[in-house]
């Protein structure tokens, strides 16, 4: 508490640019084991499973440290709270309307 | 433009720097957070199209074989990390005019630019092989999916480009009256940046590997 307010920035962007680059060899490797897994052939629903997992993972390390959301503004949150719930809306409610069997 | 006419005043946004009293967060965060969540109603959509499509076929591809087998998944891998670097030399960008180091930041954001390039003649040379084949967006529903999604992405891409281009050069004049503003809009870019690196991370093993 006794630094001044120059040296506290600086360290805390020292701390930042360490995350930044965790982040960025962890996107790397769960690149690399995401085309690793899809060569080993699962059946497709755990393939997809699998995928989406990694993807979910990255996206969300991507938006939590890039994108600062992990110290970010109630009202981001309350924005992007809202954004979640149309986007589950667009992608669930066509699923309602497919008919065992049709196809497109 | 600091002594430009009276009427000047009326003309700015205000809380460019300040955060707004009741947002707590600058007028541009708040937009560029608006407008990215426009963005993923945007992708969202045709997401949900490409769910609607793949799930009631017969197979998928409808030609038959495997995603991995039609597309290059080699390039595609590339690309992924093409854009994975581009994200943090963006960021890198931002934390080093928040350090005050402009050449540093310039070298940055001009990786970021350069790197956006890398992945766009990468798809270009997906694209032309996969016309070579006479497989266009009218071939199938897998080539029309593949191709309005990657081209959507590559279109915000291209967006980038020119946003980060003139950042780095006539825009950066700002820099030297409004250093704090300067900053703040290079992180919006950086937010819009790493927004379409996001897309990328999920169509990637989408459209190339399931």
């Amino acid at each position: 508490m006794a630094t001044t307010h120059e040296t506290t920035s600086h360290e805390e962007f020292k701390k930042h640019l360490g995350k930044y680059y965790v982040v960025f060899v962890a996107l790397l490797c769960l690149t690399a084991i995401t085309v690793g897994v899809s060569y080993l052939h699962l059946n497709r629903p755990l393939a997809i499973t699998v995928a989406l997992i990694i993807a979910c993972v990255k996206a969300g390390m991507v938006a939590a440290v890039f994108m600062h959301l992990l110290d970010e503004r109630k009202v981001i949150y309350a924005v992007l709270i809202l954004t979640v719930a149309f986007f589950f809306l667009v992608l669930f409610l066509p699923m309602f309307t497919i008919v065992e069997g049709s196809t497109v | 433009m600091a002594e430009a006419s009276p009427y000047a005043a009326d003309a700015l946004i205000p809380h460019t720097v300040e955060p707004h009293p009741v947002t707590g967060i600058p007028n541009g965060k708040l937009g560029i957070w608006l407008f990215l969540a426009s963005e993923v109603m945007l992708f969202g959509a045709l997401f949900s199209s490409y769910v609607v499509i793949r799930t009631t076929a017969a197979h998928w591809p409808p030609e038959g074989g495997l995603s991995s087998e039609i597309l290059n998944v080699p390039l595609a891998t590339v690309n992924t990390a093409v854009l994975i670097t581009s994200s943090i030399t963006m960021v890198l960008s931002w934390a080093s005019l928040k350090m005050q180091n402009v050449p540093r930041f310039r070298l940055w954001l001009g990786a970021t630019i350069a790197l956006a390039f890398v992945f766009l003649v990468i798809k270009y040379f997906e694209y032309t092989h996969k016309f070579e084949q006479g497989h266009f967006p009218s071939h199938d529903n897998f080539y029309a999916i593949y191709f309005t999604l990657t081209g959507l992405h590559g279109v915000h891409v291209i967006g980038g480009i020119i946003v980060n281009t003139f950042l780095l050069t006539a825009g950066s004049r700002m820099w030297a009256t409004e250093p704090e503003r300067f900053t703040n809009r290079i992180e919006n870019a950086g937010l819009y940046w790493h927004f379409v690196d996001l897309v990328w991370i999920f169509l990637f093993p989408s459209l190339y590997l399931l």
